[in-house]
């Protein structure tokens, strides 16, 4: 080939290179912002209403209705389409299909399906269509008919509506109510009867169990159940109420529903509804978001009780890494003399940041789990064999474990910001009489301390996002309990929990539905982004002040 | 960085006058927390040698041998009462049966030798017993008597545990599967030279050899009986049907009939083996004869392996071989040998397979007991077990306990310690050759429901997951982060970089699940959708790059010159957008028009390469987005740490900026870039999340790049959770666990000492 000299002279000069390897930088950058626009998109719009659309379909020479949110648009080029078994006129450039979320699982058995635009006759958005957000099989699409109360009529047409948001608001106080007394009082009683049982089983163990000690524990006990059988009645006596209403609703295929209102969480009209009301619904699905507890295996609701275990198992973990972290910086920076000792610990502390995830979690189920919880429960909880109460994964060795990998992130910030500092401030302070205990104590650390939190917040926002270890070692799909509650001892750290990275993986890959799973599973990946993003963001900006304190203190 | 030492000179200035208690306790307080500090660093060496040896230590059982040792020898029970002609233990290993050639069943403790029951099998007047054959042990262990006059009888032995006073008692007893009435198998009433049952849920066949008669010469018949559930009746009927075997019988000294009851076996001595289909009782089918020793052995020992899918054969010569059903060439069964153990010169006199794993134990005419595993190819233990010749044997059902009669009367009661036979180096990383598969090969395949299932253990196509996942992840990441970190080191304009460099390391520190969510599922599809875009992408942006940068020389100065220097990264996003654009938009009917339909289906019509969703393409991108930001923020550290006055040095004797770059900065930075390299191959040796969602986790050796894969720290993350704590699965986890841990180890390791002989480097420099 040959080429022009100007052309020659150019890829001489190496500035094509150069240019290629800028593309590269924004390429990288593209990405970086492309997976974070992703996220925040689909995150963001999963709360707002969407409009819900009645289409007149046409399949197969006869009409039909079809009601439902229009989910995602695919455009299939003709070619394409036809040697995937499609007929295409030949003026049709493309195959246009809607995916439409009909909802109503349990009258049609899915909650998807794809029309095709050229059989769509007409599309309207009539205001009087309701969705209804039910505790069990998905969201309802349709019209309502009427409001029943013990199964008789109450209200019909348009009346309907107002009586219905009246009667759910009471429904749902109702339903508050069961709520709290099922998971706290009898949950509470629960545990305290199993709590007597260990006790029994303790003082059988130790030979104490005299009748003194029998009479006593059964007092207790049926002090316990005449409670339970108060709560009992009084949650009947609940039931009772809420059974009571229902409403009557027209599915698109003109068939009736009745959905008892103790199953609906919320009914509303998203094409009536203007700006503010969707903001406010918006809102309203936010907080439930953020603070509820998930339905239907994890697909609909909150995701608090996993927000929950992932800031209580951060926590503890970072009780134990700072110290330990803080301890080896101090070492390698303050004590060590710098030769083969320092050379091997730093190849041990890169190595503890290079071993994959994984085998951390590996060596945490085997190590921490089974022997450590193993030996903790047979020098301590003989009474509650066979049943594991350290010997199995749980919030204490998760955590433990997580500690163990983000060791390094907070060795190597600390160890970083100790030494930024300057050292005639040891040298000032050792001049003036300290020991070197002191001079760290009073001096030294205090002013390395943005350093450690630094690391610190790295180290959460690691174990944050970490979750092939803890699937080992202590995180379940659902937890029945929170690991924290009224009953003492209060913190319970045996107790598996939920987190948010592995409420992703589950939900979006484990779930029945994974389709209609899908949108919960952008917001929390949303959610944990934010938390991330925002714990990283604060430990450059930590960073950089600390950097500009050193300059002036140096300068 | 200066490494600041001051113990050493300023650790005393208060020793001169730390008389009072006051003082003391401070120089105390510091001398405790340097001890504490001291402790605290080195636990840090600590941690990772205790990860290292307690892998190792989980790991390591499954490497040694079985160990076997000798409880007690005694006089044979009730000597008196016939021959061996099966010996029998039962799950705990307390009881022994001994069936004798008088058909008397002797049940006896196994550690003493005390006879716990005496009981006679129901044998008619006027017949006598003239052959015996084992049904199959597990299933509690049914055996058939064949008789003079063409009766045979199908006899159970059982054992009840009870706990009487918390004290475990088992309680042998005999039971008549199919009624105590001898069944009458030959009507002309010739003795039964052979025999062989399987007791099956709903049927029960038995083969047998009659004898030689006046009339005529021996026959082998089939009878089968098969449960019919009658609608009304509560009873249920059995069905018979007969047929007869249309072979020579002479020389037949062996029958042997599978678990499903549709395959038979006829073993002559002279070492020839017949295989017929039996799945149509009424109508045998002969498939295949052939000589299975060679032609100066016999055969002296044979059984089926656990599963009744393979037949170990022992020879006079000392050798056991595996035979199983291969399909061949032509897609037919055939019985082929899979491998072949040489265990000693002498005869096999006994081969006892083990009823719940791929094990089997041969014992010699010396006397020399080896237990092996089929599978792994292992010899686990030789001893000697008894002095003469030993006459019968058997492995109890859990495999721990061996029980030995030998010629001189003597009963032989051994503990056997056998707990990972399944795993050898070998069946680890080598080819292996399954039952029932056409050839040796790599598979894993941990676990299934059945329970004579073979377990599958070869890390191989997991290690090769591994390395296809991270050489894909690395073909992506390499080329972007390492142009990415020489532009950004040292062309790129501070006031750029300064944001690029965080905004690159945030994305390391975006959780890998998500990551892997998205690769999952939103990339997966997308790709599948759009494969000719991304693929043209790799070709049109480049190009539209080098376009665009050919163009901007002719741009007037004055323009030119109001972009500041070294912010050509920003001038190019809207270029890279813009022909990523266009290739996903010309991509559609150039597509159409080149492949007629999609590129998928053209790759699997034209070139038989198959496509699944998620695949190692996906894995690559996904994973190549985890570890950009690790080599990239490593390497720019390296470029950019490049002492200054060699560069000003390059430029002030004329040379351009990209000469100075290859000639002069990446040469004494590649060792930085070379472990940056090595630390993002150990992150995507290690990655699990990603790999878990973004691939379809089969474990498959395949290298095409639209293939899925199965990685070991998936693997880990997938099967840890269900493995049972201490076997052999688990275990095997936490090799591959170990192997993780090596790989790491060793590229992390490595790039440290470079990094820290660079660091020295420029320190001098």
């Amino acid at each position: 080939m040959i080429m022009p000299t100007r052309m020659k002279a150019w890829f001489k000069s190496g500035s094509p290179w150069i240019w290629l390897n800028a593309a590269a930088v924004s390429t990288c950058l593209i990405m970086v912002i492309a997976v974070l626009g992703l996220v925040t998109v689909r995150g963001i719009v999963h709360f707002w209403p969407a409009k819900v659309a009645q289409f007149s379909y046409q399949q197969d020479d006869a009409l039909q209705t079809v009601i439902g949110e229009i989910v995602d648009t695919s455009v299939t080029p003709a070619a394409m389409a036809k040697s995937s078994g499609y007929k295409m006129a030949d003026n049709e450039e493309s195959l246009v299909q809607y995916q439409i979320k009909t909802g109503n699982r349990d009258v049609s058995g899915t909650d998807f399906r794809w029309i095709l635009e050229r059989n769509v006759k007409q599309q309207d958005y009539p205001a009087e269509m309701i969705v209804v957000e039910r505790r069990e099989w998905g969201n309802f699409y349709g019209r309502l008919i009427s409001v029943k109360e013990a199964g008789k009529i109450i209200a019909t047409g348009e009346q309907a509506w107002p009586v219905v948001q009246e009667k759910l608001d009471a429904a749902l106080l109702v339903f508050k109510e069961i709520a709290h007394l099922e998971k706290k009082e009898i949950g509470s009683i629960n545990y305290s009867l199993e709590q007597l049982r260990l006790k029994q089983r303790r003082l059988e163990l130790k030979n104490l169990l005299d009748d003194a000690a029998k009479k006593q524990l059964a007092d207790e006990k049926a002090g316990f159940e005449t409670e339970y059988k108060q709560y009992q009645t009084q949650l009947n006596a609940l039931y009772q109420q809420i059974r009571r209403d229902s409403l009557v609703a027209k599915t698109e295929s003109g068939s009736e529903l009745e959905i008892p209102l103790a199953k609906v969480v919320r009914v509303y009209r998203p094409n009536a509804m203007n700006l503010i009301d969707k903001i406010g619904h918006y809102g309203i699905k936010l907080v439930e978001f953020v603070s509820d507890d998930p339905r239907e295996a994890n697909t609909e609701g909150g995701i608090f009780p996993a927000i929950f275990g992932t800031i209580l198992m951060v926590i503890i973990m970072s009780i134990i890494v700072t110290p330990f972290g803080v301890i080896a910086a101090v070492y390698l920076r303050e004590y060590a003399k710098q030769g083969f000792t320092t050379r091997l610990i730093r190849i041990a502390v890169n190595n503890l940041a290079g071993v994959p995830s994984v085998v951390y979690g590996v060596f945490g189920l085997g190590f921490f789990v089974y022997i450590l919880g193993g030996n903790i429960d047979r020098l301590f909880f003989p009474e509650s064999a066979p049943a594991p109460v350290f010997g199995t994964p749980g919030l204490m060795w998760a955590s433990i474990t997580l500690a163990l990998l983000t060791l390094p992130v907070v060795i190597v910030s600390t160890e970083e910001g100790l030494a930024r500092i300057p050292s005639s401030i040891r040298e000032g302070s050792l001049a003036l009489g300290a020991t070197k205990l002191e001079t760290l104590w009073l001096t030294v650390l205090p002013m390395a301390s943005p350093a450690m939190m630094t690391g610190l917040i790295l180290a959460v926002a690691r174990a944050a996002g970490e979750v092939a270890p803890l699937m080992l070692v202590g995180v379940v799909k659902l937890a029945p309990t929170l690991p924290l509650d009224g009953n003492s001892p209060f913190l319970h750290l045996d107790r598996k929990f939920m987190h948010l990275g592995f409420h992703i993986y589950d939900v979006g890959f484990q779930s029945p539905n994974v389709e209609a799973a899908r949108p919960l599973v952008y917001a929390t990946a949303f959610l944990l982004v934010v938390v991330i993003i925002g714990l990283n963001l604060a430990a450059i900006v930590i960073r950089n002040n600390l950097r500009e304190k050193y300059r002036a203190l140096e300068g | 960085m200066s490494e600041t030492n001051t113990h050493v000179k300023y650790s005393s200035t208060i020793k001169q006058n730390s008389s009072s208690y006051h003082e003391r306790w401070r120089l105390m307080k510091d001398l405790l927390a340097r001890y504490g500090v001291i402790a605290g660093g080195l636990s840090v060496i600590f941690a990772v040698v205790l990860i290292f040896f307690y892998l190792l230590y989980v790991v390591f059982p499954l490497f040694i041998s079985a160990k076997a040792e000798l409880i007690s020898q005694y006089d044979v029970p009730e000597k008196s009462l016939g021959k061996t002609v099966l010996l029998e233990m039962e799950e705990q290993n307390e009881v022994g049966a001994r069936f004798t050639d008088s058909g008397q069943v002797v049940f006896f403790e196994a550690a003493t030798g005390k006879t716990v029951l005496v009981q006679a099998v129901a044998i008619p007047q006027g017949a006598h017993i003239t052959s015996f054959s084992q049904g199959s042990p597990v299933n509690e262990g049914a055996v058939i008597y064949g008789l003079s006059d063409g009766r045979a009888v199908i006899v159970k032995h059982q054992y009840k545990v009870t706990y009487p006073n918390n004290k475990r008692v088992i309680t042998p007893s005999l039971k008549y599967p199919l009624g105590e009435p001898p069944l009458v198998l030959d009507d002309s009433g010739s003795a039964l030279e052979k025999i062989a049952v399987k007791v099956g849920e709903d049927a029960t066949s038995i083969v047998v050899k009659t004898a030689d008669t006046p009339k005529g010469p021996g026959k082998i018949r089939l009878v089968n009986f098969e449960r019919e559930q009658s609608l009304f009746a509560d009873e249920a009927a059995l069905k018979r049907t007969d047929s007869v075997l249309d072979v020579p019988v002479a020389g037949i000294e062996n029958i042997l009939i599978d678990k499903e009851g549709s395959n038979l076996y006829l073993v002559s001595a002279d070492g020839r083996l017949s295989f017929f289909d039996i799945s149509d009782k009424s109508s045998p089918v002969l498939k295949q004869a052939q000589n299975v020793v060679k032609p100066e052995y016999k055969i002296s020992a044979i059984t089926f392996l656990n599963g009744d899918l393979s037949l170990m054969i022992g020879d006079s010569g000392g050798l056991v071989s595996q035979w199983s059903m291969v399909k061949n060439a032509l897609n037919r069964p055939e019985m082929q040998r899979i491998r072949a153990f040489k265990v000693s010169d002498k005869p096999i006199v006994v081969i006892n397979a083990e009823q719940r794993r791929k094990g089997f134990m041969t014992i010699d005419a010396d006397g020399n007991m080896g237990i092996y595993h089929s599978t792994a190819e292992r010899e686990l233990i030789t001893k000697r077990v008894s002095d003469s010749l030993p006459s019968a044997a058997v492995l109890s059902p859990r495999a721990n306990a061996l029980l030995a009669e030998s010629a001189d009367g003597k009963m032989h009661f051994w503990h056997v310690d056998n707990e990972h036979p399944e795993v050898s180096i070998r069946s680890l990383w080598q080819q292996v050759w399954y039952e029932s598969y056409p050839k040796p090969d790599y598979i894993w395949q941990s676990s299934s429901a059945n329970s004579d299932f073979e377990p599958k253990y070869s890390l191989t196509p997991l290690v090769f997951g591994t390395l296809k996942a991270a050489f894909y992840a690395m073909l992506i990441a390499m080329p972007l982060s390492l142009m990415g970190a020489i532009y950004t080191a040292y062309f790129m304009a501070p006031g750029m970089r300064q944001y690029v460099k965080p905004t690159i390391e945030l994305m390391g520190a975006l959780p890998t699940v998500i990551l892997g969510f998205l690769a999952g599922l939103w990339l997966a599809p997308f790709i599948e959708e759009h494969l000719a875009g991304l693929l043209s992408l790799f070709m049109i942006i480049p190009v539209g790059v080098m376009l665009f940068a050919y163009a901007f020389q002719y741009i007037p100065k004055p323009i030119r010159q109001k972009i500041p220097d070294g912010w050509d990264a920003a001038l190019l996003m809207p270029v890279i957008l813009l022909s990523g654009w266009f290739a996903f938009t010309v991509s559609v009917p150039l597509e159409a028009f080149l492949f007629h339909g999609t590129l998928r289906d053209w790759f699997k019509s034209e070139l038989g390469i198959g496509y699944d969703q998620r695949n190692a393409l996906v894995v690559g991108i996904a994973m190549g987005f985890a570890v950009i930001p690790t080599i990239f923020s490593i390497a720019e550290d390296a470029i950019f740490s490049v002492p200054k006055h060699l560069t000003v040095g390059s430029l002030a004797l004329g040379a351009t900026p990209w000469q100075t770059m290859t000639k002069v900065v990446l040469l004494t930075a590649s060792p930085g870039i070379f472990s940056a390299v090595m630390i993002g191959l150990g992150r995507a040796v290690g990655e699990t999340m990603i790999v878990l969602m973004a691939t379809g986790n089969t474990p498959v050796m395949d290298l095409s790049i639209f293939q899925g894969l199965r990685t070991l720290a998936a693997n880990i993350a997938v099967e840890m959770p269900e493995s049972e704590v201490d076997s052999t699965h688990y275990r095997v986890l936490f090799l591959a666990a170990l192997v993780l841990f090596l790989f790491t180890f060793i590229f992390n390791t490595l790039a440290e000492i470079i990094r820290q002989r660079l660091r020295e480097r420029y320190s001098s420099l």
